[in-house]
């Protein structure tokens, strides 16, 4: 099974890369860009028997920090 | 005072700590490798060092607060055994839980190196009765990731409980209310981002540091 898992930061926090990238796409040229947050994907292959439960772990406990992270699991 | 040194692959403050720690308390740290599940016992000190722990992947420290060893300091820390991390060391200790917040990249996205001067704000510590409250010294710091964030209910409560043990005098990486050094509830636990470990003896340009060891062994010992 494989799944995509999608970790973003959470609103208020700030996330000067973000800024430094939306900095970049305005010095491209690129105009009309208001925002940029970075975050991360994950994308695992697991075995067809690993419940929801397992899965929603192995993000609080690694994937994710929740201090400063969401995350989101998407089934591929 | 016996103390103990966490050696993950990619500290590469672990050897200053040590000298450090041997120099103020006169005997050799044991340095205690990633994998061990067990910590050598009747330790008055065990610290996580600096450096990029496991190469600092998927987030600073991260790796590392889940590698067997750092079940053991979770454990030694709960049942009341001083724990100092410093720079990744703290990093790691937010990612464990033992200390609240995050450390996130710094928010002029540079790598600070430098010397910086630091209040002291709790002088009633273990880490910090060497020091007078409100005094200012000079530590160096050399992170990319001391970016402390909490939400502001959190910084409300640890300010509060008189849990910030250092700030920055000014802001140099963004740190939520300038914290530079952090203590858990109990105040055994202490997570800071400037190097004390290289403010021991007149030739590193100062001795700031050596009162945070010196301080420690006489209130532990």
């Amino acid at each position: 099974m494989k799944l995509r898992i999608i970790v973003t930061l959470k609103n208020g926090v700030l996330d000067p890369q973000g800024k430094a990238i939306q900095h970049a796409l305005g010095g491209l040229g690129f105009e009309g860009v208001d925002d940029v947050r970075a975050g991360k994907i994950f994308e695992l292959d697991v075995a067809d028997s690993t419940s929801d439960a397992a899965i929603d772990e192995m993000c609080r406990k690694l994937l994710a920090n929740t201090v400063i992270e969401n995350y989101r699991i998407e089934r591929a | 005072m016996k103390t103990a040194v966490i050696v993950f692959p990619g500290s590469n403050c672990d050897r200053d700590i040590a000298v450090a720690l041997e120099a103020v308390t006169g005997t050799k740290p044991q340095m205690v490798w990633h994998g061990e599940s067990a910590l050598p016992s009747g330790l008055g000190l065990i610290a996580l060092p600096g450096g990029f722990s496991y190469g600092d992947y998927l987030r600073c420290g991260a790796i590392a607060a889940r590698s067997p060893v750092v079940q053991a300091v979770v454990e030694a820390a709960d049942r009341g055994t001083p724990v100092i991390g410093i720079c990744n060391g703290f990093q790691v200790l937010t990612e464990t839980g033992l200390l609240p917040g995050a450390l996130m990249r710094n928010s002029g996205l540079n790598f600070v190196c430098r010397d910086v001067p630091l209040t002291v704000d709790n002088s009633q510590s273990i880490f910090t009765s060497a020091y007078r409250a409100g005094e200012q010294i000079t530590v160096p710091v050399a992170h990319h990731d001391g970016n402390f964030f909490a939400d502001a209910e959190t910084l409300d409560r640890i300010e509060g409980e008189g849990r910030v043990a250092f700030r920055y005098t000014h802001d140099i990486n963004g740190s939520a209310r300038n914290i530079a050094g952090l203590l858990n509830k109990a105040g055994n636990v202490l997570g800071m981002m400037p190097h004390p470990e290289r403010r021991i003896e007149a030739a590193h340009g100062g001795t700031d540091g050596r009162k945070l060891f010196e301080g420690l062994l006489e209130a532990v010992s």
